[in-house]
């Protein structure tokens, strides 16, 4: 679980003074939820002081008038500026800035923001792997599941008996009744998807190896915005009636709320990108922090209430992975529910 | 906001929209579209075997009441044939009495017009011959009594003394 990429001797923790362990435990935090560009398991400290890193580097992919492709052991953990084709590149808190020689010097405004020029950068990182890792593991487990109901007369086989319910659920309990029994077919796809693809990306950031896709807040994002894209070009000619002429009310009103019910259109999904990354983000905090505790404490009292606590935070947190992935879902078939609802009697 | 966007990352974000929607797609065409559609062929069969079961019952009861009318019509059919023969027996005995008594009544009636036609031949016969024997037995008496002169001279005034008394 351990891993900071800026090479922080774990020798402060051990000798520093309580307030610098705290401050280590923050900043090792806020890396370890960062993403990075390579794929660290753990780090520990030799004995001549040495931090040693155990995992495997990943692409960097830059766009920087022309495409430079390498591998980020370059960066020797951020520690060193890579060369590639007589540019100069460092790591500076989880981000590649572009720099002007091997010495590599970042140059800070008066807020400590870098203000070197940063490089489009379409690196492998460590999110992105495991983004592929979980697309591979879902499209194999969904297929084999498929040729399962092929081979077996229409029944599940294997994998497939414990998906089964949760497909159904997804279908019976969220896309149904929210969309509808006319169109909620064509959402399927998409809900189902959807659903799985937070799940399990939640609990791979449950797993030691993992860090949480669903914390960066690039794929929540990408995430809300399909939602809406699908419910904008599903919205029929009632949905938007209702948006920018709200039926059943005096005409000054209608003007007053076509722009609260257009602002409302982009608030739900942009609720949607802030309610999972916030939800993630925090619980990894909590648990990070508490577990960080047990080391602040350093005595079996505080250690070990610090344990058990941890232990239940963790299992709420397998709890919220699938909690926030149904939430997500249901939320996205009430969107395009509410996109595809036909026009029924005045009953607003 | 500032500290919620400044981690934003435009090469994640572009990652997960191509990896996210390819998932999409390829999971649409491999694996949602057939597993629903199993689903479905599954939920329809379970139900059209459930629909044809209760059919079937239906019919069975149907059946069996069809059977029960059958039973009883059945029945119905055979106590009015029974009826019918009874009644038919009764007619045919009831006739048969008639046509019986009648035939002996005109037995009866030709016999006894027999007897009367015999009857009168035989007090005809009997008739004729009386007066046959009568004659005869007159024819004797009077030449018996005409043989000698003073028996008819006597027998004449006799007469004659009737007829003068008459």
């Amino acid at each position: 679980m351990s891993y900071g990429q800026e090479g922080h001797s774990e020798d402060h923790l051990l000798e520093g003074s309580k307030a610098d362990k705290e401050t280590e435990m923050k900043e090792y935090i806020l890396h370890h939820l960062k993403d990075s560009y390579d794929f660290g398991l753990y780090s520990y400290d030799t004995d001549n002081g040495e931090t040693k890193y155990v995992g495997f580097p990943l692409p960097v992919i830059l766009w920087d008038g022309g495409l430079k492709l390498f591998m980020s052991s370059k960066f020797h953990h951020g520690e060193e500026v890579a060369e590639v084709g007589g540019d100069y590149y460092k790591v500076y808190h989880a981000k590649i800035y572009k720099v002007d020689g091997p010495k590599g010097t970042i140059n800070l405004d008066e807020h400590h923001h870098a203000t070197n020029a940063k490089p489009l950068d379409f690196s492998i990182t460590k999110n992105v792997a495991l983004i592929f890792m979980v697309f591979v593991i879902l499209f194999f487990m969904f297929k084999g599941m498929a040729q399962s109901y092929k081979k077996n007369n229409n029944l599940p086989m294997g994998i497939g008996r414990i998906l089964e319910p949760i497909v159904l659920y997804v279908r019976d309990e969220i896309a149904i009744p929210n969309i509808g029994e006319k169109h909620y077919k064509k959402y399927m796809s998409y809900l189902l998807t959807v659903f799985f693809f937070v799940w399990i990306v939640n609990l791979f950031g449950l797993t030691p190896i993992g860090m949480n896709v669903t914390n960066n807040i690039a794929v929540t994002l990408c995430l809300a915005l399909i939602t809406y894209i699908i419910t904008t070009f599903s919205g029929n000619k009632n949905y938007w009636k209702h948006i920018f002429w709200m039926p059943g009310v005096p005409v000054p009103m209608k003007i007053i709320l076509a722009p609260i019910e257009l602002l409302g259109t982009f608030i739900k999904p942009f609720a949607l990108m802030i309610r999972l990354y916030a939800n993630i983000t925090a619980g990894h905090i909590v648990l990070m922090s508490i577990i960080g505790m047990m080391f602040i404490f350093n005595n079996w009292i505080g250690s070990s209430l610090s344990f058990v606590l941890a232990f239940v935070l963790a299992i709420l947190e397998l709890l919220v992975a699938v909690l926030q992935a149904y939430i997500f879902t249901v939320l996205s078939a009430l969107y395009f529910g509410m996109a595809v609802e036909e026009h029924h009697d005045e009953a607003h | 906001m500032e500290e919620l966007f400044g981690g934003f990352s435009l090469g994640l974000f572009v990652w997960q929209a191509i990896l996210f929607i390819a998932l999409i797609l390829l999971l649409k065409k491999f694996a949602w579209k057939p597993i629903l559609d199993s689903v479905n062929d599954r939920e329809e069969g379970i139900k059209n075997a459930l629909e044809s079961a209760e059919k079937a019952k239906l019919e069975m009861q149907n059946l069996q009441a069809d059977n029960q009318k059958l039973l009883k019509e059945a029945r119905a059919e055979r106590e009015s044939m029974l009826k019918d023969a009874r009644d038919m027996k009764n007619k045919m005995i009831e006739d048969a009495k008639d046509e019986a008594n009648e035939a002996a009544g005109k037995l009866i009636s030709q016999a006894q017009a027999s007897i009367e036609a015999e009857k009168k031949a035989a007090i005809a016969e009997l008739k004729s011959q009386v007066a046959s024997l009568s004659i005869e037995i007159a024819e004797k008496v009077v030449r018996a009594e005409l043989s000698n002169k003073d028996k008819q001279e006597k027998l004449v005034e006799s007469m004659l003394g009737d007829a003068k008394l008459n």
